[in-house]
């Protein structure tokens, strides 16, 4: 049996030396392989007499489940000193920058519009819209504002030369021709907002040739100025996320509505702040549908009332976010539309918050 | 409109304090724009005694004053003064108060060896004037030691409001007192005109030729006045509300103007030729107005003519020549009614603008005519002296009686107000309506004369191709209802808007319907979809110059505005990308080469409603950013189409139902550009590198674009996914390498090798583009991938082969390829 002790031993001697698993592998096939040392015990025990057959046999299966353990074993080794050794050779500067995905924006206009939508869309208005180049008929003789009112004037009104449906043409001065339009294709009730863009022809620190404005017109059979006060609160205190937003309702006129009034909320004239301090700031106009302009889009205004709302999209967005220049709105510049952009993966929905 | 506190207090018996009225103002719909409070500033100047003014000792052009400040002892001032004097009056400052003249708060000091404790003030220094040629030198009687702005009548604040194009009556302060006495801040005080007898027949005589423009005009002649300045009360008012006083009769006129809305003008009958004055047409005259310009007045110009011409532009300025002067001895003074239609679009034209236009244009009270000539002619009597004629007219005093009614049910019913009837009638009586009829449920009253915008005749302006029986229902409804909207308007707003409990909006559907149309929100989509893809949303102007859009497309006549703010603004753009040109332009000036923006935003073929198309465009310029794995390289046209292609993804438009052509339009480099087509029709998009000649002409870096319509883009069909079918056996991969002619498109491969055999081949794709030395000229390789899916069982190897050749020969009888060895 010394045969055997004597293999066990090499063994363990040449797998003690392989460095490697190329030398761990000759020593596997040189004890385990087909033509092994252990293999070859094994083939040989057909020559072993019958009576001792069954002892060495047991001797030479023990040792060889002995030498496939150790073989393994050092196997397991072997490997496992090859990682520690790669890992070793592989170590990055962790601390570079990976590449660098230019971010995108949202614009404010954009970004307030949805808002607007949001929170309209809550108290289930939905959008209308209208073209930028209209007819003066919708965007003034329709909505009581005829040829010769003064009102005419202060529109500040952009023309073009040619006209549609014999009517001259206007670059639309605010988005109320959508009321128009709503009340002509659409059998009331409805509640429509309509955000846009809208052109005067003035131009300084405050004021932009192009802007957006955001109207709003309801129509039914009950809705009474209450209503239009409390859409107004109740938009104005989602808008600029204060319950307890202060809304000063005033007396005004515009041709279109009747009784017209403009809106202000509280705020501090000193720090700018929405809601703080004793002052007040005017921030939209509204009124009830004028007969007028009911009767001119074919209701009979006995049948039919409503309110109707009009404000600036850069002013609530100004207020709201500080900003407080109007004309970057329009350059483009790159460093404040990324400064007041907002993330294209985090849009105005009322479930996350606006 | 500007007033004083104590001209409003003339006409209104209040006690409440200036902020109550300017608030009630506000709220009833006579908005304060300002409240100027003259007297703060000068608070620390009093009345003092020059006791003594000697030469300064140490100074050729300085005094050295004692003052007598009122109480303590003299105050030694020194004073540069030319007028300082021994005796005088004067304004004093103490050290600590601030100069608003010279913006310099005053300390006290030694001028050259002489203590002044104080200074002498000009009016310039005070705020008051441009008068420096010496210190303010005022009457003996002047109480010495009361502060100056209350002695000078300058601690009145001047309040003025925006009144709103309805309301003319608020355009006289008598109006503005009827309205805040109505909301229960005071008694309007009574006010009546005795009659002036006239007392001998008027020299001048009324004719109207022209009716409609002028319906009725009143005159008189006021005899052997004195014109000169004004009494001092009448001087104050109007220049603390900003009118400079002219003399005692232009000022005259000019306080009926602002107290009772009601315009008037002074004739000289001297500088006047013949006996009549005419109301007419214009006919293309010359003459100088007061304003100190020429005006040329036309046939749709009322215009008040004498024998000679023209002399004054009806209810908007009167003329130069026939004004009054010093030495106006006799006076005509007019007192008309004007259409205010006329006067509106006149005024407009002419670009005049005057208190007596304003008025005339929002309608005065007619019914007031008389007794205001009564009252100007009796304030003329008085401060000019004169003997007054009879007073003459011609045209008829209008009627203008109206009646309205209000259903007490409506204040509520439409204004939200729960009210008790009586203070609906008693706001409608204190602002001069008369009570008709009243029962239980509704009132009937009549309309003041002063208040034209109530229960006016109705105008309306139809929509052209209304159903007849339609709109003849909508104007019976309007004639039935607007009256008493204005009644409804007159009640809540005296009452208050703030007093209606806002009500939110009943709602419409338990859970509110999509708020945007499919297309609406495909443009939201869009909007974030390039906004993640890393490009930064820009809004710009819808027009541009016209030469910078004339480089991105035609530009039409009927897209040019006729009355542009800035040449550079004047043409409509023909698409946003001729906006993110000019934008990237301005990035790359301010530093930032390496842009990428979008809009979304119209572009304009036509002035036709359908010329207006909803365009997403982007742009790319500059180069990819620079990082230590990768090197930056130029955008490129595929950047382009990248984008464009992933928009189309997200907008619900699959790449494969694309096909890209080479027919960009000419503002693109012509061999890197393409469109994006849907179809043998529809261009969704295009897309490219700029045309190298743009880029130069707007300075632009290497710059890539798409422009995608959105309107183009199909309704997509809501169809339930199909249910999911996976096969059990794993796909198969195999490259194939063609070489075809430069000429032939990737995309004729790609097409032929998908329909090769589309049961089972899942998908195509090419991985490899080679043109260079080691093929043939004018030959290219272009290299694919095709994933082949088994269903039914794994392909054995001739079934692989099999469908390989058919690849390749569909490949090749396509684009005439052949496959690479």
């Amino acid at each position: 049996m010394d045969d055997l002790a004597a293999l066990k031993h090499a063994t363990e001697a040449a797998l003690a030396a392989a460095s490697d698993l190329r030398a761990w592998d000759a020593v596997r096939v040189g004890v385990l392989g087909k033509n092994g040392s252990l293999t070859g015990l094994l083939k040989a025990l057909g020559q072993v007499p019958a009576e001792q057959r069954r002892e060495r046999g047991a001797a030479v299966n023990r040792l060889r489940d002995e030498l496939a353990d150790l073989v393994e074993a050092r196997r397991a080794a072997l490997e496992a000193a090859a990682l520690e050794a790669r890992l070793a050779a592989e170590r990055a500067d962790v601390t570079l920058p990976p590449p660098a995905i230019p971010a995108g924006s949202i614009h404010p206009i954009s970004r307030t519009i949805e808002e607007m939508t949001a929170i309209f869309g809550a108290m289930g208005f939905t959008v209308g819209e209208g073209p930028d180049i209209e007819t003066d008929w919708h965007n003034f003789s329709a909505l009581n504002i005829p040829g010769h009112h003064p009102a005419r004037a202060d529109h500040d009104t952009f023309y073009l030369p040619g006209t549609r449906d014999g009517r001259p043409l206007v670059l639309r001065t605010h988005t109320s021709n959508v009321q128009i339009i709503t009340l002509l294709t659409q059998e009331p009730p409805f509640r429509v907002i309509a955000p846009g863009r809208t052109y005067r022809a003035d131009h300084d620190a405050t004021h932009s040739p192009m802007f957006h404005q955001c109207e709003g017109i309801v129509v039914d059979r009950d809705i009474t100025l209450a209503h239009l006060k409390g859409c107004l609160v109740d938009f104005l205190r989602a808008y600029f996320a204060q319950p307890d937003l202060k809304v000063r309702f005033r007396a005004s006129y515009f041709p279109f509505t009747e009784p017209s009034m403009e809106v202000d909320i509280g705020w501090n004239r000193r720090t700018g702040e929405i809601g703080a301090g004793g002052d007040w700031l005017e921030i939209l106009g509204s009124g009830m549908v004028h007969p007028r302009v009911l009767a001119n889009c074919g209701l009979d205004p006995r049948e039919w009332q409503g309110f109707a709302f009009g404000m600036g999209v850069e002013r609530v967005a100004m207020l709201k976010h500080g900003i407080a220049d109007l004309r970057p709105f329009y350059e483009s510049d790159l460093r404040w539309l990324r400064h007041y952009g907002f993330s294209a993966l985090a849009p105005a929905m009322l479930h996350e918050g606006l | 409109m500007k007033f004083t506190l104590s001209w409003l207090r003339s006409h209104l018996d209040t006690d409440a304090p200036l902020e109550r009225l300017t608030d009630t103002l506000s709220a009833i719909g006579l908005e304060v724009e300002a409240v100027e409070n003259r007297a703060a500033a000068l608070a620390p100047f009093r009345i003092a005694e020059v006791i003594e003014a000697v030469q300064h000792p140490n100074a050729d052009r300085l005094r050295a004053c004692r003052v007598d400040i009122g109480e303590g002892a003299p105050i030694s001032v020194v004073c540069g003064a030319p007028n300082a004097r021994s005796g005088m009056k004067a304004v004093f400052a103490p050290p600590g108060s601030f100069i608003p003249g010279t913006g310099i708060t005053l300390k006290a000091g030694e001028i050259r060896g002489v203590v002044s404790a104080g200074m002498l003030l000009s009016a310039r220094e005070m705020g008051l004037g441009e008068d420096h040629s010496g210190i303010v030198d005022l009457p003996a009687e002047a109480p010495v030691g009361t502060p100056y702005a209350r002695w000078a009548g300058l601690d009145d604040p001047v309040i003025e409001i925006a009144v709103t194009p309805n309301r003319g009556d608020a355009l006289g302060v008598r109006g503005v007192a009827r309205d805040l006495a109505a909301a229960g801040m005071g008694r309007l005080k009574p006010w009546a005109a005795p009659a002036v007898p006239g007392r001998y027949p008027s020299p001048i005589a009324w004719r109207t030729e022209w009716p409609e423009a002028c319906p009725y005009v009143l005159g008189r002649a006021v005899r052997g006045v004195r014109n000169g300045p004004s009494p001092r009360w009448l001087a104050e008012r109007l220049t603390a509300i900003g009118l400079r006083p002219i003399s005692a009769l232009v000022d005259i006129t000019n306080f009926f103007t602002i107290d009772l809305g009601r315009p008037l003008h002074v004739f000289d009958i001297g500088k006047l030729d013949g006996q009549a004055l005419v109301m007419r047409r214009g006919a293309g005259e010359v003459f100088r107005g007061l304003h100190g310009r020429d005006v040329t007045v036309t046939a749709e110009d009322c215009v008040i003519a004498d024998a000679a011409g023209v002399q004054s532009l009806a209810g908007i300025v009167g003329g130069e020549a026939t004004g009054c002067d010093d030495g106006t001895t006799d006076v005509f003074i007019e007192c008309a009614l004007f259409d205010p239609v006329r006067i509106g679009l006149t005024g407009r034209r002419l670009q005049i603008a005057s208190d007596a236009r304003a008025r005339f244009e929002r309608g005065i009270d007619a019914a007031l005519m008389p007794a205001a000539l009564e009252a100007a002619t009796r304030m003329v009597l008085d401060h000019c002296g004169g003997d007054a004629s009879d007073v003459v007219a011609a045209g008829a005093a209008p009627d203008r009686r109206r009646s309205a009614r209000l259903r007490f049910a409506r204040l509520g019913g439409f204004g939200g107000a729960e009210m008790p009837a009586a203070e609906a009638v008693a706001i409608l009586e204190r602002l001069g309506f008369a009570v008709e009829e009243r029962t239980e449920t509704e009132v009937r009253v009549a309309v003041p004369s002063w208040r034209n915008d109530v229960a006016g005749a109705p105008a309306l302006d139809p929509a052209p191709g209304l159903d007849p029986e339609r709109a003849e229902r909508a104007v019976a409804g309007t004639a039935a209802i607007e009256p008493e909207c204005d009644l409804i308007e007159e009640v809540l707003r005296i009452r208050g808007l703030d007093a209606i409990a806002p009500v939110s909006l009943p709602r419409a559907a338990p859970v509110p319907a999509a708020t945007l149309t499919p297309a609406q929100g495909r443009a939201a989509l869009a909007r974030r979809t390039l906004a993640a893809r890393g490009l930064a949303e820009c809004v710009s102007f819808s027009f541009l110059a016209r030469d910078t859009a004339a480089l991105f497309g035609a530009t039409p006549d009927a897209l040019r505005l006729l009355n542009p703010i800035a040449s550079d603004l004047d043409q409509l753009r023909p698409t946003p990308l001729a906006s993110l040109a000019l934008a990237a332009r301005g990035n790359a000036a301010r530093g930032f080469a390496d842009a990428a923006l979008f809009e979304i935003g119209p572009g304009f073929e036509s002035d036709d409603l359908a010329g207006q198309r909803a365009i997403a465009a982007g742009l790319r310029t500059g180069m990819t950013p620079r990082h230590w794995r990768a090197a930056a390289r130029p955008v490129e046209w595929v950047d382009a189409k990248d984008d464009a292609l992933a928009l189309l993804a997200a907008l619900g438009v699959p790449a494969e139902s694309l096909t890209s052509t080479r027919e960009a339009p000419d503002f693109y480099h012509p061999g890197r550009s393409g469109v994006l087509r849907q179809g043998p029709k529809t261009v969704l998009a295009r897309f490219g590198e700029l045309h190298p000649r743009l880029a130069g002409t707007l300075d632009l870096p290497a710059a890539c674009a798409f422009e995608l319509f959105l309107d183009a883009i199909p309704e997509p069909k809501r169809r339930r996914r199909t249910a999911l079918d996976l096969s059990p056996f794993q796909p198969l991969r195999r490259d194939f390498a063609f070489l075809v002619a430069a000429s032939v498109s990737a995309e004729a491969v790609l097409r032929a090798a998908r329909g090769a055999e589309r049961g089972a081949i899942a998908g195509v794709a090419l991985f490899d583009v080679y043109e260079g030395e080691k093929l043939p000229p004018g030959q290219k390789s272009l290299a694919i991938e095709v994933t082949f899916q088994p269903r039914e069982r794994t392909f054995t190897d001739a079934e692989i082969e099999a469908l390989a050749a058919k690849v390749i020969a569909a490949v090749t009888k396509a684009t005439g390829a052949t496959l690479r060895g």
